[in-house]
């Protein structure tokens, strides 16, 4: 079972894989974008390291949420609310339970990424961060980190060949295609964290 | 770069702009500029924002007869719902608040969640989306046209709307009505360079120009090699007019990208002026300068406007912002 201290050392992992690929973010979002995810994302998870020491919400439910409206509340663009809101929905989902399975945090990630589709109109193929949601999630059924995790980082590397259909790098047409999604990248980072964090536990 | 760090770009420029024009309210922390007047009893407040590095979009554009409030986000980012609603209360009189928002992804997402959070506040909003690049134009397949130009000639005629007094629904109106009177094509000479990067967003040869850009260092749809001021003036002229067939006078904003000199400027507007004339577009009025910039790009944007005798007595009022001053 998965306490809120898995979910808080989910979210710091997160912002030290964050740290690390900021430079690359910023770089793959140069070509089809407009240079500034990885800054971006980065001061977004700092902020959420610091509420979530000072606030020390005590339910997995409940540190998800705050996370994901402090992201709302400091990224700006369109990675705030969208990221905001996959945190703060897969939060409300997991309710107030003190403790949740793999397997429910894998129905309450698929509430999420659902309304993160809704929100930006995207659909997988479109070249945005679902690319690597919607396999991460297909793949959790029933908790298996490591296969998520994977399978995000395929889905974000199958972006490369992609036209973009929304977000900014849709201006570009058939320029977009060739370059990796940087959105698609940092939603691999999550799961990255995530699974790396389910094997520090176990 | 004449800057200290990246990180402190935008609030350094806020702390500026509070020293240099005190008849502004500048809260730095929170990132909202006000008019120091606010909230003005009984009348509309226009509030607006969007990434830093258009300036002097919007906070360029706040004062009497304009926008009540700015939001300025990071560089090239959204600012986050939590400036706005701050600016919304704010400014409210209680006549309502009008969003100004720029066609961005972002923008959208931020300014819906902030419409929201200030309805529950008691606050009356209104939105009002600008896109008029029509560098974009296959619609089902992207984002949907950019805010670029329009924008200024959306937040000056409805402010004078706002200004006389006029009633939400009705500023509302106006400003879509400008939106959809408007539309604008951009080319660029150089990429420009974000502070967080700190060299080009794209590689952008010398001797090359791009056709069709956007305002966030994005490359356009199409490269060419470079053209005679007069050569860009006839194929972003003849984008803009593919798309509106005016039928009564136009306003022209000849718009720099921040990086290329009035001198270039004022000669790009008069290839512009040749071609409407070419083509029978009468000019009611015309704006030549910085207005809409995209950081240190080297370039220009041509926004066209249809007005009706009220939007051109609207556009005419005075206005008094750090950017646009006019009549008063």
């Amino acid at each position: 079972m998965l306490d809120a201290d898995f979910f808080r050392r989910w979210m710091t992992a997160t912002a030290v894989a964050v740290d690390g690929a900021a430079a690359r973010l910023t770089e793959l979002d140069s070509p089809i974008g407009d240079a500034d995810h990885g800054s971006n994302l980065q001061r977004g998870f700092t902020a959420v390291r610091t509420v979530l020491d000072k606030e020390a919400p005590g339910t997995p439910g409940a540190v998800l949420t705050l996370a994901g409206r402090q992201l709302i509340s400091t990224v700006g663009g369109a990675s705030g609310p969208l990221y905001g809101t996959l945190l703060r929905r897969t939060g409300k989902a997991l309710g107030d339970a003190a403790e949740v399975s793999g397997a429910e945090l894998a129905t309450a990630l698929r509430v999420g990424v659902d309304a993160v589709a809704a929100l930006g109109g995207a659909a997988p193929g479109d070249k945005t961060m679902l690319d690597a949601l919607v396999p991460a999630v297909d793949a959790l059924d029933g908790g298996d980190f490591a296969a998520a995790s994977s399978a995000a980082e395929h889905g974000a590397e199958a972006t490369t060949p992609l036209q973009a259909r929304k977000g900014r790098a849709s201006y570009l047409g058939e320029r977009s295609i060739g370059h990796q999604d940087p959105g698609a990248t940092s939603s691999a980072l999550l799961f990255a964290a995530l699974a790396e964090t389910a094997e520090a536990t176990s | 770069m004449l800057i200290n760090v990246a990180e402190t770009v935008v609030t350094d420029a806020l702390r500026g702009m509070a020293a240099a024009h005190p008849e502004l309210t500048v809260d730095v922390e929170n990132r909202v500029i006000l008019r120091r007047d606010a909230p003005v009893a009984g009348k509309v407040a226009l509030v607006s924002g969007g990434g830093s590095g258009h300036e002097p979009l919007h906070g360029g554009f706040v004062g009497p007869g304009m926008l009540a409030a700015a939001c300025p986000g990071e560089v090239f980012t959204s600012p986050v719902p939590d400036q706005m609603v701050r600016a919304a209360a704010a400014v409210d009189s209680g006549a309502g608040v009008l969003f100004i928002v720029k066609n961005y992804t972002g923008d959208v997402l931020n300014f819906d969640m902030a419409a929201e959070l200030a309805e529950d506040e008691g606050i009356q909003v209104a939105k009002v989306l600008v896109n008029d690049d029509v560098a974009v134009t296959d619609s089902l397949y992207t984002a949907g046209r950019r805010g670029t130009g329009a924008t200024l000639f959306v937040e000056k005629i409805a402010g004078a709307a706002a200004e006389e007094g006029q009633s939400l629904e009705r500023v509302e109106a106006i400003a879509r009505q400008v939106n959809e009177s408007a539309r604008s094509f951009g080319v660029a000479l150089s990429a420009c360079s974000t502070p967080a990067k700190g060299s080009p967003t794209f590689d952008l040869p010398p001797g090359e120009l791009e056709l069709g850009i956007g305002i966030h260092g994005e490359p356009g749809r199409e490269r060419r090699a470079m053209m005679t001021s007069g050569e860009i003036a006839e194929f972003a002229v003849n984008a803009v007019l593919e798309d509106l067939n005016p039928t009564a006078p136009v306003l022209a904003l000849v718009n720099g990208m921040g990086a290329t000199p009035l001198l270039e400027l004022y000669g790009f507007n008069a290839e512009v002026q040749r071609v409407l004339a070419e083509r029978g577009v009468p000019v009611a009025r015309t704006l030549v300068g910085n207005y809409v910039t995209s950081l240190d790009m080297a370039g220009a944007s041509v926004t066209l406007c249809q007005v009706d005798e009220e939007l051109l007595r609207l556009w005419d009022a005075p206005v008094s912002t750090a950017g646009l001053r006019w009549g008063m």
